[in-house]
Order: structure tokens, then C-alpha cells, then sequence
């Protein structure tokens, strides 16, 4: 976890003055309001006493039913009795490691991983391992090794946490033909597998992959999913499709977490979904974030410094960019806080330091003028900073061998460079 | 009495505003004044017109806050407010500034040097790293001229690293200090009314004396108040602060930043405004002189009132 002068550092993010491409927030601006009306209407009507009490721990059977017609939607089969609904994914991934992980249990994730799993995980004390993303997603390769790396050790993964489809944070979609070894994995070594999968619906190009779970047929993995991307994040709508024997654990967890999720927001939920409704608004979010990352790609090379690279997800809410090496994202970050302008520094992707170039990137929450120009002014601070760089080392007395790379535990995720092109500066 | 407590504001330090602010609220209600809190904005000054409170807590850390600017603005609206005046502000945030008052007094001070951003783009100041290094020594800090915390903090062994510790610190301020690395005891005086309070000592709870970042961890240092210290190392360190205090024209509270070397102690800065949240070290060192947390605020409101 991150220094608390880190964390108070990202409080300025809220302020209104600040474009904040911190965030991983979907565009809600577009939910029409005479659908929430609509909804609201029927509650008034038909199920004011209900909406008002408590519900069942596993959550609403029609919400459970209309999540089927989700996943389905990907293309993944469930029954609708192995779903536990949870109060976002965020609970899903807290529940699944309460219940699974003792103090010292190792977890396997993306390197980066999701930055909101990781207090999760160190909270209840796992030993967290990384393992590096290319542009197909995990190394399944460095995955093998480091399972038998810890065989040797005579110790076993509690689970594996993936994000296969538009990573979170990189950006990346794991390949079929690393999905099937990955499931294979699983099978052969008997480890779970836990697919995070919020923004699978949100694909801008190129044909679905099948989920692990599809793959796999929910034997070695469980699956998480959201509402939260795809309808609304304050309904803080999530689910778990579980193996019986964990889900009858999850659900006591949950017992003794929340003993259920909001039965106003699942009413809500589950009668808009049923609606059918949802495909057309997700076609419409998709629209949106797709010309918003393309606004922000071009901006990118438009504006940022000779030697950044970045990746161009086909899905998801999030470009992974990584600065010249000279250049922290941390300190970078207080450099464009100072212009009103926010992002996630690569460190708080990882558990152990890495990603010290790196930057977490938004493009759904933020609209297209004010993209290109949080764009342009970190790309403004970062040319800055590396001319001042350059200028120190370029007298005599500081000429300089090049800067070791990091070697602080591992590689990073470094996407191929883009070809080379003018520097406007 | 009406009391308006500014909180939040746009510096790096916002997080420890906003605590310390919740923190001085709630001892403030418990005291039975009236409190009205604000954050920073385009609404402070006709917000402040319009309710004339009595007296301001200002619980703003880092710059406009803790520079002068809502002093000196407070000052043309006359309304008395806590800790130390617009001058004395100004000279605190500039760890530069501040160092060549404290020489001015004979008070001890590790060799510095100063670096602007311009003078290195634009005058060649890179040529003169060795030459800063030949002042003040290895290792070496690289600090950002201004900031409270151990953000932009770097321990350089090596001439080489200059270049990489001098962007980290520039990107928190246009100005960057070189000072000499003192190997010793970390301690802190906070000063309240121009009495010195017991002496809290951070002892980094890792070895590594140059992970300046880790010691701002949660458990990265534990902190001992009043400090192990005999009495004539706890006179000197005392007499040390003080004289800063005065020295730097700080009034209400302020807080010493002092490393105890080989030397006898060195200030290191002074901070205006420290942290006023229930961890910060102002509120333990005032507890460790029997002071509560509501006391201390009800003796900074007499001191903004009374002087």
C-alpha cells in the first residue's frame, strides 16, 4: 500500500476545479431520467413494503435470473442457484478472499492488478504475486513458473485474480489461447481461478472471447461480475458465481458483512434488466467510451513527450501509459495536480514498487474536451520535467552512463514502443 | 464564540487539512462555540463577510494556507485568526528563507544550497552541482523548497543521483534545497504560546535511515514523547527551538523540526501550521504537558484573541 502522504495527495482529486482522469467512473449522465422515473413509479405502485425490507442473503432470484441473461449475453451459461449478488464487485472480491485466504496464503495476480484489490488483499495479510502482462494479457509462461517456483517451496496458490477482458489497469485482453492453458492450469494443478470480469460488455471492436468460466464450466473458476459498468456503480450491484461448497461460505461471509444487499437497488435492477432495456443502453455507453478513447489516443500523440508509450484497449475504461524511465508518475502526479489534472500512478498497481513510470489513465467519466485537455497538460508537466532532466545531465560534469533500468523485483508491463515520430515540442 | 474553521484548501497536504480540520471541529463543538467550516473556494471571503465570525481556526496545511495568503486576507477582513502572522508564514515556507534567518541568529542550521527550476533550465546551474556538493557534502538531501511532508524527499550518496532527487523535489515546488544529511535523533518541539512543549522523538521503526518514505507508513515510526533526552540535551534542544521560533516571528503555535547529531542539534524547519489531527505531533506533545486536545485548542483560540 501506498504512503499516507500518497493517499492525501489524491484528495485534491475531488476538488471540482480538478479534471480527474483518476477515476474509474462509467458516464451516467446518459441513463434516461424517465426510465429511473418509470421504475420509481412501479416501486410506488406495486412494492413499497418490499423494496423497504430486508431480502435474502444470495440476493433477489429475478435480480439472480437477469444476471443468467447477462452473462449469457457473453456468451457464459450459469444457473442462476450458484449466484450470490453482492454489494458490488468490490464486496465479491473481499468476500472471496475472507473466505479463502489465512495470513501468509499466497495470491496470484496481473501485474499491474486492479489497485482497489490490493488493500483488499494485504488487509487480510496475503502474500501477493505478480505476474507480467504483454499485450495478450498474463504470461501464462511466468504464471508456470512461479507455480512451480512455490511447488518447490512446497507451497500451493489459494487462487489466481485475473481481469482476462480490458484489464484493469493495463488496458489488455488475455488471448484464447492463453484463456485455455489458463484453465488447463487450473484443472491440472487444482488451483482456483478468479475471473473479474466488470466491462466485458464494453467491447469497441474485434469479436467477444469466451470467458474463463465459459471455458472452464465453473469447476476451477469463480467469476465475478458488476452492474456497475454496464448500469450504475451508486446501486453498488455485484455478483459471485461460485463452486457449492464456496458459495455456502461466501454467503455466510456476506451474513456477517451486510446480510444482504439493498433490496431497493436489486428492485431497481432486476426490473430494468428484465425490461431488456440494458442492451440498447450498454450499445449506447459503448459508443461514448469508444470515441472518448480515441479522443484520448490521439491526444496522447499529440501531446505526450518522445519515449511514452501506451496501449489502445479494443474495450474497458482505462489506457496504461508509461512515462521515459527518468520520469516518476508519483512525483509527475504532484506536478499535474498543480495544473488541476489527476491520474493513478502505476505504483498503485503493484504490491511491490514497480510501475514507477506508469500512469493509470480514464477515459469513460471524463467528457472529450475536457480529455484532451488533462491530455495536454500532463504532457505539458512531463516534457517539462525530462528538458530539465536533460539540461542537468548534458554539462560536462553530469554527463551521465543511461539510467539503469528499475530492477526493483521483476520487469513491467512496457508495451512495444510506437514508431517514432515528430516531437512537437 | 463564532468560529470559522478553514479546512481542505488546494496544497498536496489537503488530506491532513481535512483531518485535522474534523478533528478541531468536534474538540470546538464540545467547547460550545459555534462553528461554521469551509473549504477553500471562490465563496471564502463573502462567506466570511457575511458571518463576521469572531475568531478563524485555520487548520490549512501547505501552500495558500499555511504561506500567508488566507493570513493576509484575513488581515485586510480583521478578523483575528490562529497561528503564527502573514510574515512569519512566508518565512516558515520558505525552508531557504527560514534557514538564512535562523543563521542571521547564530542558530544551527545544516549547509544548504538552493536551486531554482530557471536557474537550471536557463543558467547552467547543473555546472555548479559539484561545487554544492563540495559545500554541503555526501549524502546529501534534496528537498522541495516548501511542502510539509516527506513528499519529494530524496538522500543522494553520489553526485551522479543529483539530477533524478533534483526533479523529484522540483516537481513539488520551483524550488529545490541541497542540505547536508545529519545522521541522528529525529525530534519535534511544538511550541504553544511561545512555551516549548515536551519533546517527541520519531524513531523509525525500519533501520534504513534513507527510507524517508517509509517512516510516513502506517507503523513506519514510532514516536516517544517526551523524548529519552537528558536534562541538559533536553535545554539545549528546547533553548534551540525557541530561539527559532522567535526568530522566524512565529506567534500561537508552530512546530521545530530538529535533528540531534553529533553537533548538538539542527533545525531542519519550522512548520506554521502542523498537523492537528489526533495522531499529529503538536496535540502529543501538548497531552504529554497535560493538555487535552480540547485545551489546546481552547489556549490556540485565547492566543489568536488575546496574543
Amino acid at each position: 500500500m501506498r504512503s499516507s502522504a500518497m493517499r492525501d495527495m489524491m484528495e485534491i482529486t475531488a476538488r471540482p476545479e480538478v479534471i480527474s482522469l483518476a477515476g474509474g467512473l462509467p458516464d451516467t449522465s446518459t441513463f434516461p431520467p424517465e426510465a429511473f422515473a418509470a421504475e420509481m413509479h412501479r416501486i410506488e405502485k406495486t412494492a413499497v413494503a418490499e423494496v423497504l425490507q430486508y431480502g435474502p442473503t444470495e440476493g433477489s432470484w429475478l435480480v439472480r435470473e437477469q444476471i443468467v441473461e447477462v452473462m449469457a449475453a457473453e456468451g457464459t451459461r450459469v444457473d442462476a442457484i450458484d449466484i450470490t449478488v453482492t454489494t458490488g464487485g468490490q464486496q465479491g472480491i473481499d468476500l472471496i478472499t475472507k473466505t479463502l485466504i489465512d495470513p501468509g496464503d499466497v495470491i496470484i495476480c496481473d501485474a499491474p492488478t486492479y489497485p482497489g484489490a490490493i488493500p483488499t488483499f494485504c488487509s487480510y495479510e496475503a502474500d501477493v504475486r505478480q505476474i507480467e502482462m504483454d499485450a495478450d494479457g498474463m504470461r501464462i509462461d511466468l504464471l508456470e513458473e512461479m507455480i512451480e517456483s512455490l511447488e518447490a517451496e512446497g507451497r500451493k496458490p489459494k487462487f489466481i485474480y485475473s481481469i482476462p477482458t480490458f484489464q484493469n489497469p493495463g488496458g489488455v485482453t488475455l488471448s484464447l489461447e492463453r484463456r485455455r492453458r489458463l484453465v488447463e492450469i487450473a484443472r491440472e494443478k487444482e488451483i482456483l481461478v478468479i475471473e473479474d470480469n466488470p466491462y466485458g460488455l464494453l467491447r469497441f471492436e474485434g469479436e467477444p472471447l469466451p470467458t474463463l468460466y465459459s471455458l472452464d464450466g465453473g469447476n476451477y473458476v469463480a467469476y465475478l461480475g458488476t452492474f456497475s459498468k454496464i448500469l450504475s456503480a451508486g446501486l453498488r450491484i455485484g455478483w459471485l458465481v461460485t463452486p457449492t461448497p464456496i458459495r455456502e461460505k461466501v454467503v455466510l461471509g456476506k451474513q456477517a458483512a451486510d446480510l444482504c444487499t439493498s433490496t431497493l437497488t436489486q428492485d431497481f435492477a432486476g426490473h430494468f434488466f428484465q425490461s431488456g432495456r440494458w442492451r440498447e443502453y450498454v450499445d449506447e455507453l459503448t459508443g461514448i467510451y469508444r470515441a472518448r478513447r480515441d479522443v484520448m489516443i490521439s491526444a496522447m500523440a499529440e501531446y505526450f513527450p518522445h519515449g511514452a508509450t501506451w496501449n489502445k484497449p479494443a474495450g474497458g475504461l482505462f489506457i496504461w501509459a508509461t512515462m521515459p524511465d527518468v520520469l516518476s508518475s508519483e512525483d509527475l502526479l504532484a506536478k499535474a495536480l498543480s495544473k488541476n489534472v489527476a491520474f493513478v500512478p502505476g505504483p498503485n498497481a503493484y504490491v511491490d514498487g514497480r510501475g514507477a513510470s506508469s500512469m493509470r489513465l480514464n477515459f469513460s467519466g471524463v467528457k472529450e474536451d475536457e480529455i484532451i485537455e488533462g491530455i495536454r497538460r500532463i504532457g505539458q508537466v512531463a516534457r517539462e520535467m525530462l528538458r530539465l532532466y536533460e539540461t542537468m545531465t548534458s554539462t560536462d560534469e553530469m554527463k551521465l552512463p543511461p539510467r539503469p533500468s528499475p530492477d526493483g523485483g521483476g520487469s513491467e508491463m512496457r508495451l512495444p514502443p510506437r514508431p517514432p515520430e515528430e516531437d512537437p515540442s | 464564540m463564532k468560529v470559522a474553521l478553514l479546512q481542505g484548501g488546494r496544497s498536496l497536504e489537503r488530506g491532513v487539512s481535512l483531518r485535522s480540520g474534523q478533528r478541531v471541529t468536534e474538540a470546538l463543538l464540545d467547547l460550545g462555540h459555534e462553528v461554521d467550516v469551509m473549504d477553500l473556494g471562490p465563496e471564502l471571503v463573502t462567506r466570511l463577510e457575511n458571518n463576521r465570525p469572531d475568531v478563524v481556526f485555520i487548520a490549512l496545511h501547505g501552500t495558500e494556507g499555511e504561506d500567508g495568503t488566507v493570513q493576509a486576507l484575513l488581515e485586510l477582513l480583521d478578523i483575528p485568526y490562529t497561528g503564527p502572522g502573514v510574515a512569519a508564514c512566508k518565512r516558515c515556507m520558505d525552508k531557504s528563507l527560514a534557514k538564512y534567518i535562523l543563521r542571521e541568529h547564530s542558530l544551527p542550521t545544516p549547509d544548504w544550497v538552493t536551486y531554482s527550476e530557471a536557474a537550471i533550465r536557463d543558467f547552467g546551474a547543473a555546472s555548479t552541482f559539484g561545487a554544492a556538493v563540495d559545500r554541503v557534502g555526501l549524502p546529501l538531501v534534496a528537498k522541495p523548497a516548501s511542502g510539509g511532508s516527506s513528499l519529494g524527499v530524496k538522500v543522494v550518496t553520489e553526485l551522479e543521483q543529483i539530477p533524478n532527487a533534483l526533479i523529484t523535489a522540483l516537481s513539488y515546488d520551483n524550488r529545490a534545497l541541497l542540505e547536508t544529511w545529519i545522521n541522528g535523533r529525529e525530534l519535534a518541539v511544538s511550541v504553544l504560546g511561545g512555551d516549548a512543549l515536551p519533546v517527541v522523538e520519531a524513531i523509525p521503526t525500519d533501520s534504513n535511515a534513507y527510507d524517508f518514505e517509509a517512516r510516513y507508513e502506517i507503523g513506519g515510526a514510532s514516536f516517544e514523547c517526551p523524548a529519552d533526552l537528558d536534562d541538559a540535551e533536553t535545554a539545549e534542544v528546547e533553548r534551540v527551538a525557541l530561539a527559532a521560533y522567535q526568530a522566524l516571528g512565529c506567534s500561537g503555535f508552530s512546530r521545530v523540526d530538529i535533528m540531534l547529531g553529533e553537533s548538538g542539534p539542527q533545525v531542519l524547519e519550522i512548520n506554521a501550521i502542523p498537523g492537528l489531527t489526533e495522531t499529529s505531533l503538536l496535540p502529543q506533545a501538548a497531552e504529554a504537558a497535560g493538555l487535552d486536545f480540547d485545551a489546546m485548542v481552547q489556549r490556540i483560540l485565547d492566543l489568536a484573541i488575546n496574543g
